[in-house]
């Protein structure tokens, strides 16, 4: 059997939510689908209180930020969502599958398509960096904050952008220790109010550092780091131990663009958005008709503009269907702006030359 | 490496004097201090005071302005900023040699009125004990934690241990 | 290794249930990650790598890596990560690519 709605969303984070949100308000039927037990995507697990302005809920802790934007359409008749459902292709004639519970596989076939997947953690090479202990940053988050469990007694933080320094900050909360922040760079890449907020705990930041070892037979027990150079090279004779039983790698993210390349939309390799992304439009649309893209699967960002690509992406797709959104133009023109405004600062200066590289038009066109 | 807001979260001394009021006004009552340098799309801070105080920004990477005559010291700030950036300073509160520094606070076990912590500066060094004057909470579950510590550490304590 | 009080968060855990891991019964709390139940009881050698025969343990936590592949019920490469936990699962360390039944 074929589900046929109108707009599929794959992903439940806060860009597909987003979508949902202004497409069922439209009045599209909307399906949407994630791999996940519950819905949110990574928000599920910031606890805490998110930047941007009132309009990206600034102030509002991550957690909470799911069941405002469900809040709307939860109990619409034009809205259903599947959890624990893997999307594992999309076939030339339009037809996405999906792999329920492990169990059942899908098939949809939608009018638009909003790839809304987020993205993957990054991990970098070192001696041993495969022993149980090393952890990806979201892994960490996972257990300790939607499980409750400790990944450990005292952590080893490599990275110092703001999921780094978040993420320390929350182990400390969960009665965690952290040996310290390690980056490579000569500058923390996150808010220096982050940077500040663990400092005053006792969390030493150690630029230009890097990890050498995780020292260990069975599992982490112990990490060994070094200074590096201008050319990121390691110093002989700035080798240190650090004592740690977890090691928690936050170096980057990168888009999960898989069904964008099935569906032979046309990707750019953009080092500034985190790696390969679809080319698109000021309505998020990509270059084939019908699919569009928001969030993390379209550029490496923050939840703040995920939720605002997300809203324009639902709302364009509700257009495209003939919906006739209320004060479509205008409420276009509005997320558009907001975005502009996120972006326009010094922190949002990658975020613009990336996607310099891949946008179909000038913003002024539109 | 010199240690610096770039490099380690810690700011320069003439970061931290930029964020006080003239020595007229500390002496006049509380208020408020506001540790944030670098221009991030954030406003959460202008709509979260009642008085006034923090200056509506044209650019919402623009960094706060406080009119500071308007501060109360009530504190809500402190509560609503997602940065943890915010603190109130009072040199008029207790003795002589003694002032209150208002802290926002998320761990457990939450401090009680009347315990004595452990007061750290910027670098998580304990500096000096701290009596808890009061502590606020609402539902932004911040904590605001008064404390009363000796006057010549107001620019340095800005968290207590967990 | 569970956290009991957090200052921002309340866990709504399922209700306690038994579990076998090789030779042991264990604990965890129903509807969570499987991966989560044995890290709470220090288990974090979850498989050995299959050519070098390195411990691996998980690393996403998300479905993604397939570094926590299991044998669950006698079914293998369960990501346990990701695999809800039931009362009397049966939970073995899979030898090399685990057999399919």
């Amino acid at each position: 059997m074929i589900h046929e709605p109108e707009v599929l969303i794959i992903g439940g984070g806060p860009a597909g939510l987003s979508a949902a949100r202004q497409a069922v308000k439209a009045g599209c039927k909307t399906t949407l689908i994630d791999d996940a037990f519950d819905l949110g995507g990574q928000l599920v697990k910031q606890t805490h209180k998110f930047f941007g302005s009132e309009m990206e809920y600034a102030g509002v802790r991550g957690i909470k930020i799911p069941e405002i934007l469900l809040d709307e359409i939860k109990d619409d008749s034009n809205f259903e969502y599947l959890l624990r459902t893997s999307a594992t292709g999309y076939y030339e004639d339009g037809v996405v599958t999906a792999l329920y519970e492990n169990n059942e596989m899908l098939k949809f076939k939608p009018k638009k398509l909003i790839i809304a997947t987020g993205a993957s953690e990054n991990t970098i090479p070192f001696v041993n960096n495969d022993l149980p202990g090393v952890y990806g940053a979201g892994a960490v988050q996972t257990l300790m904050n939607v499980y409750g469990v400790k990944p450990g007694e005292m952590g080893l933080m490599i990275g110092a952008g703001n999921i780094g320094l978040i993420v320390s900050y929350q182990l400390k909360q969960a009665g965690v220790d952290v040996a310290a922040v390690v980056e490579a760079a000569p500058k923390v890449g996150g808010y220096w109010v982050h940077a500040s907020k663990i400092a005053r705990l006792g969390i030493p930041i150690k630029t230009r550092t890097t990890i050498l070892e995780a020292i260990g037979k069975e599992k982490v027990e112990g990490s060994r780091i070094a200074s590096v150079d201008e050319n990121w090279q390691p110093i002989p004779g700035t080798e240190q131990t650090i004592n740690c039983d977890f090691i928690c790698l936050a170096v980057g993210l990168y888009p999960l663009s898989d069904i964008f390349h099935l569906a032979k939309c046309e990707m750019k390799y953009v080092p500034e958005l985190g790696g390969e992304v679809p080319v698109r439009d000021w309505e998020m649309k990509t270059t084939i008709e019908d699919i569009y893209v928001a969030g993390d699967a379209g550029g490496i960002e923050e939840a703040s503009s995920a939720m605002i690509e997300g809203a324009l992406a639902g709302l364009s797709a509700a257009n495209a269907l003939g919906k006739e959104p209320e004060d479509y133009n205008n409420v276009k023109c509005q997320l558009i702006n907001e975005l502009s405004e996120l972006r326009c600062g010094p922190v949002g200066d990658h975020i613009r030359c990336g996607l310099a590289q891949c946008s179909m038009e000038d913003e002024n066109e539109s | 490496m010199n240690p610096n807001i770039e490099n380690s979260g810690i700011p320069s001394k003439e970061q931290i004097e930029r964020t006080l009021p003239s020595k007229e006004r500390r002496e006049k009552g509380p208020y408020v201090v506001i540790e944030c340098w670098q221009k991030i799309p954030c406003n959460p801070c202008v709509k979260a005071c009642p008085f006034g105080v923090i200056q509506p920004m044209e650019d919402i990477n623009d960094l706060p302005v406080t009119d500071i005559d308007k501060c109360t010291g009530c504190g809500l700030c402190i509560s609503l900023c997602p940065g943890l950036a915010i603190f109130v300073i009072d040199e008029t509160y207790g003795e002589e040699d003694q002032a209150l520094v208002m802290i926002p606070h998320e761990f457990v076990p939450i401090p009680k009125k009347g315990d004595l912590v452990q007061a750290l500066d910027r670098q998580g060094n304990y500096i000096c004990d701290a009596q808890v004057v009061r502590t606020t909470q609402n539902k932004s579950n911040t904590t605001v934690v008064h404390l009363l510590i000796p006057r010549e550490f107001i620019l340095d304590v800005r968290a207590i241990k967990p | 290794m569970r956290i009991e009080k957090h200052p921002i968060l309340d866990f709504k855990r399922g209700k306690k249930v038994e579990f076998q891991f090789e030779d042991r019964t264990l604990t965890g709390f129903e509807g969570e990650p499987i991966a989560a139940a044995l890290h709470d009881h220090g288990i974090m050698v979850l498989k050995n790598s299959l050519r070098h025969d390195r411990p691996r343990g998980f690393f996403c936590a998300i479905g993604h890596c397939s570094s926590c592949l299991m044998e669950v019920d006698g079914c293998p490469n369960v990501r346990v990560c990701v695999e809800p936990l039931k009362a009397g699962m049966v939970v073995r360390r899979q030898q090399g690519k685990g057999v399919l039944r």
